[in-house]
This record gives structure tokens, sequence and C-alpha cells, in this order.
């Protein structure tokens, strides 16, 4: 869906999306780094399970919620990239509020 | 950051820094929280740490922002990126949420600059992957230089469609077509408001400018578009429109879509200033006099936050603001206030020549605002349709918060943010009333979600 145009001298960084290690530029959220990627969707919704992608980037329609270090409910618009983070998809309202993990 | 402060500005746009560089250059102890961690607000988004090419497939509009941030780095107020604000109440009590951890800190005034957010407009198909806001798409570009690489659609009405069509001619985007749904009636209605904007008739060439530099590069421009509707199985596939009564088909895996902005007026409302509904932005707005000072003592508006003018207008309504607290603080006279205020008064009543004009020939016509279509998803957190809220209007509840309680209609994580304005078009409608009267969503704390843990912090002691 999207691409990120060329530039020089940009720091990267290392993060894992879905299990997968990939270089991105420093400072980018996650919601860009996702959408550069080819991922098409972002999070299932809790009511019909229905997929979702950012949609507003600019943090007020929450649709971009994923799963970002364990944590879930993250806004990925909201969420800047960090050296080593674990970003996937969060599927329904997320294991830490089911109570899968506790 | 202190639990006291003579200032504190909220948002870091153009409204924000122009209020916080006025005040702290007289003195003022002040604190400016903004939720992004670059300064610029939505509209001069990474104006620092832009690479320069991109700057110039921007257009020069976007540079206007970097003296602005300039000038605020010189100042002495206290900037706290990363920063949510979560409350705001009349005693002026402002809930921060600061490195993870929710605190209070109080202020002797306070300037709102929470700026404007995307007109969310439902639409059948509006909830699928491949649908964006223009705005994000904007907002992808500046901060990132991320950009469509498999072609996009653009629909909607308003001046941004055209701007991010032309930024992503000279980025290279292939703009499959713009659709254009603002109704031709519209253009007849608007001719009466076309002598004043002519004052402001620099935005006016532009606009004709950018749309001139589209069709010479052979992107098509349609104008009277109707029953837009994004389709396919997952993720969008294709756009279908009807263009002058003939259906129409785009393949596509991008649409971006725009219709206006609206003021992000969250924090005001649950603070309990006064709204009120502008018929003319489409849009309820707080009230407020001249220098931005709402219903409530000490708390000051300025920029789109408090009515949608523009960037250039919101740096001077954010100086005015800034000079308002000054005086409210006792550091200036009035005299020395309105003296100072002067040019900005001035230029900032320029600015606004061109609204009317444009409000008038973008206005969003009532089938796109009270959605039509029964099946659309109007609540995207709580998928509750166009339907089930006319249904629960028939059931006797009869107006927005009614609705809210009957449908959880708005009480998803955005609360509200994206079905406020819907669900007041259709109650209206459905009740055979104006929007005025159906009242807005009541704004509570926490305006944006908190963990448990997060609030803890409030009192340590207790944890």
């Amino acid at each position: 869906m999207f691409k990120q145009l060329p530039a020089t001298d940009l720091e990267t960084v290392r993060v894992i999306v879905n299990g997968q290690s990939i270089s991105v530029t420093k400072g980018m959220t996650v919601a860009a780094t996702v959408l550069s990627q080819q991922q098409k969707y972002t999070r299932t919704t809790a009511i019909s399970g229905s997929k979702r992608a950012p949609f507003c980037m600019m943090g007020v329609c929450y649709d971009c919620v994923m799963v970002i270090n364990g944590k879930a409910n993250q806004r990925a618009c909201a969420t800047y990239v960090e050296e080593g983070m674990q970003i996937e998809i969060q599927q329904g309202a997320g294991s830490d509020l089911v109570g899968n993990e506790l | 950051m202190k639990d006291n402060y003579q200032l504190v500005i909220i948002g870091g746009g153009p409204a924000g820094l122009a209020a916080a560089t006025t005040a702290a250059n007289q003195g003022v102890c002040c604190a400016l929280l903004d939720e992004q961690p670059t300064l610029g607000g939505q509209i001069y988004r990474a104006i620092e740490s832009i690479p320069k090419q991109r700057t110039q497939q921007l257009g020069d509009e976007y540079t206007r922002g970097k003296p602005l941030v300039t000038a605020f780095r010189e100042s002495d107020t206290e900037y706290y990126p990363e920063t949510k604000v979560w409350s705001l109440n009349k005693q002026r009590e402002i809930g921060v949420l600061y490195k993870d951890e929710a605190r209070i800190i109080q202020a002797d005034q306070v300037i709102v600059a929470s700026g404007a957010m995307e007109r969310p407009i439902p639409f059948k198909g509006w909830t699928l992957p491949g649908v964006m806001q223009a705005g994000a798409g904007q907002i992808l570009f500046k901060s990132a230089g991320v950009v469509p690489d498999n072609g996009v659609v653009l629909a909607g009405s308003g001046p941004l469609l055209l701007l991010l069509a032309w930024q992503y001619l000279h980025a290279g985007v292939d703009v499959k077509a713009l659709l254009d749904v603002t109704p031709l009636s519209n253009h007849l209605l608007a001719l009466p408001k076309l002598p004043k904007a002519l004052l402001a008739h620099h935005y006016l060439t532009k606009g004709i400018g950018y749309q001139i530099e589209l069709k010479r590069a052979g992107i098509p421009l349609l104008f009277g578009v109707s029953d837009l509707r994004a389709e396919g199985e997952g993720y969008l596939q294709k756009v279908s429109f009807k263009h002058f009564g003939k259906q129409k088909n785009i393949e596509s895996e991008l649409l971006l879509t725009h219709f206006g902005v609206i003021p992000h007026a969250w924090l005001t409302q649950s603070a309990d200033c006064k709204h009120q509904w502008d018929d003319s932005q489409q849009c309820w707005r707080p009230e407020h006099d001249e220098w931005g000072n709402t219903s409530l003592d000490g708390i000051i508006v300025a920029g789109d936050g408090a009515g949608i003018h523009g960037a250039r207008s919101a740096e001077h309504a954010g100086r005015l603001a800034g000079l308002e607290a000054l005086f409210a603080l006792g550091i200036i006279s009035q005299t020395e206030r309105n003296k100072q205020g002067i040019q900005d008064r001035k230029w900032m009543k320029d600015e606004r020549y061109i609204r009317p004009f444009l409000e008038a020939y973008f206005k969003i016509p009532q089938s796109l605002l009270a959605t039509a279509d029964n099946d659309t998803i109007v609540c995207r957190c709580e998928e509750v349709t166009a339907g089930q809220i006319r249904d629960a209007v028939k059931k006797g509840h009869d107006n927005s918060n009614q609705v809210k309680f009957f449908t959880r209609c708005g009480m998803g994580s955005c609360q509200g943010r994206q079905c406020s304005n819907a669900v007041a078009h259709i109650v209206a409608d459905e009740k055979g009333e104006s929007v005025e009267k159906m009242g807005h969503f009541r704004g509570r704390p926490p305006v944006a979600p908190l963990t448990l843990d997060q609030l803890a912090c409030l009192n340590k002691e207790l944890i």
C-alpha cells in the first residue's frame, strides 16, 4: 500500500514485526512502519472480528491499536520504533484484557 | 515537571507555539504540553527533522512552521513532548500523562490549542483496511516520507484534497483520480461570498493553480460525484461511485478521503466550557471572545480547536491568547495588551476573509452528514450502524447522549470522536429537529484512555 521515499543519512533500528526482523528508519511511528511493510491490517475488532488498519494517523480514532512489546491496545500511530521492539497484530480486545496472561 | 505554573499551553501546533513564545518572552513561567514527540502540530509535523527535498515536495506553506518553532525554542518555555492531557476542569487542574505516570498540575491560566481533526463522515466500507483519511496520508508523508506505492484514489470535499494530490504528484505518486463529492449546487450558494474572499485571493489562486497542474499531469478530476463506496473482501479492492448518474468503479487498494476538518474540542467539552453549534462550519466549537476567553475563567482557546480558520490564523490567535494570559496574570495592562495585539488582530481578520466562501463552497451535504445508508457502520469502535441508531430514536431515545447509552455508540476507545457528529445528525434527521438541539456527546475525563496502573500513580502512597 505504501513505500518509503529514498532518503540519505537516516539512522535505522531493527524491529520485529509479526516475528520477522526488519530494519526501519529511526523516528518512524509503528503505523508508518507496518504500512510501508505491506502489512494490510493491524488488528481485528473485538465485536465482529473484522480487519482494521490505521485510519487517522493522528491518535484520535484508536483503530490502529496493536500489541507492542507484549502490551495490547497501543496506538501504532502514536508509538515510535525502538531497537528490538516487538510489534504484533492485535486479535480482538487483546490478550492482556481477556486474561490469558493473568 | 512542576506542580504549578502561571500558564500551561496544551498543544504544540502554530497556536500553541505562538502563545507560549509570546507569554514566555515577557517573563511568564509556562509549560507547553504536546502529545507528539516533535513540535509543529499536524500542519507543520516533523518541521525540525524533515529532509530538505521533502520540504520542497510539501510546498511553501509548510515552511512557515520553521520560524515559529525556532522562536519557541529560543523562549524559556518548559516543553514536554509525548505528554498526554487527559483531563481539564474549571479549577484549571490538568490531568497529565507524562513518562507513563498520571499526575495533576495546576495552572493560573490555561491555553487550549488542541487543533483540528478530520471530520469523520461514515460511508459504506469506510472501515475497510485501505480506506484512510487524507490527513493520515499527509502525516505519513511529512513525518516519515511514506507515500502510496501502488496508486491512490482521493475522494471527498475540501481544499486539502487538492493540496495532497499536488504533493503526491510532486513525489511521483500515481493519483488514479480525485473524486469531488461537493454538490454542484454549492457553487451557486458560495457565489455571494466570493467578493469578500477575493480579499484573500492568494488562497484562491493557489487552489486554481493546483487544479491546472493536476489536469496538465493527466490526473482525472471528477466533480459532482455521489454514492461513494469502498468495496472489497476484507480489504479495499475498488472504489465505486456515481458520476452524473452513471455508476463507475476504480480498482484501488488505497482510498484517502477528506470531508473538511472540525475542532478537536474534547478537552474543552469535558471541562464544561460552553460550546455552540457553528452552522457555517458544521461543527461544535467552544464559545469564546476575540482574545480566546471561554465561558470558564482562565481557560483560553486558540487556533483550530476554537473554530476552523487555518494555520496562519492560528498563529495570530495564539499570540493574542498569549497576550490575554499576560493581561489576566497582571503582567501587562489592558492598554498594553490591546497595543501589542493590533497587528495580529489585523492579520487574523485578513486571513479570515476566505473562510465564509470556503465554508459555503465545501458545505457537506445532509445525505453524507446524516449517513443515509442504514447498513453503514457509524461507530467504528462499537460497530453500531446508522440503522441501529435510527431504531433507537424510533424507540424514544431522542438525543445524542440517550442514543449513546442505548446503543453503546460512542463508548469505544475513541470516546465518540469518530461518530459524535454523525450521531447528532442522524438523530436530528430522524426527529426533524436541528442538530444543535440534539447536543453533542457529554465529554468526561479521562478524555484519552488511561490504564489503572497509570492512574494509580496519582497517589503513590496507596500503591
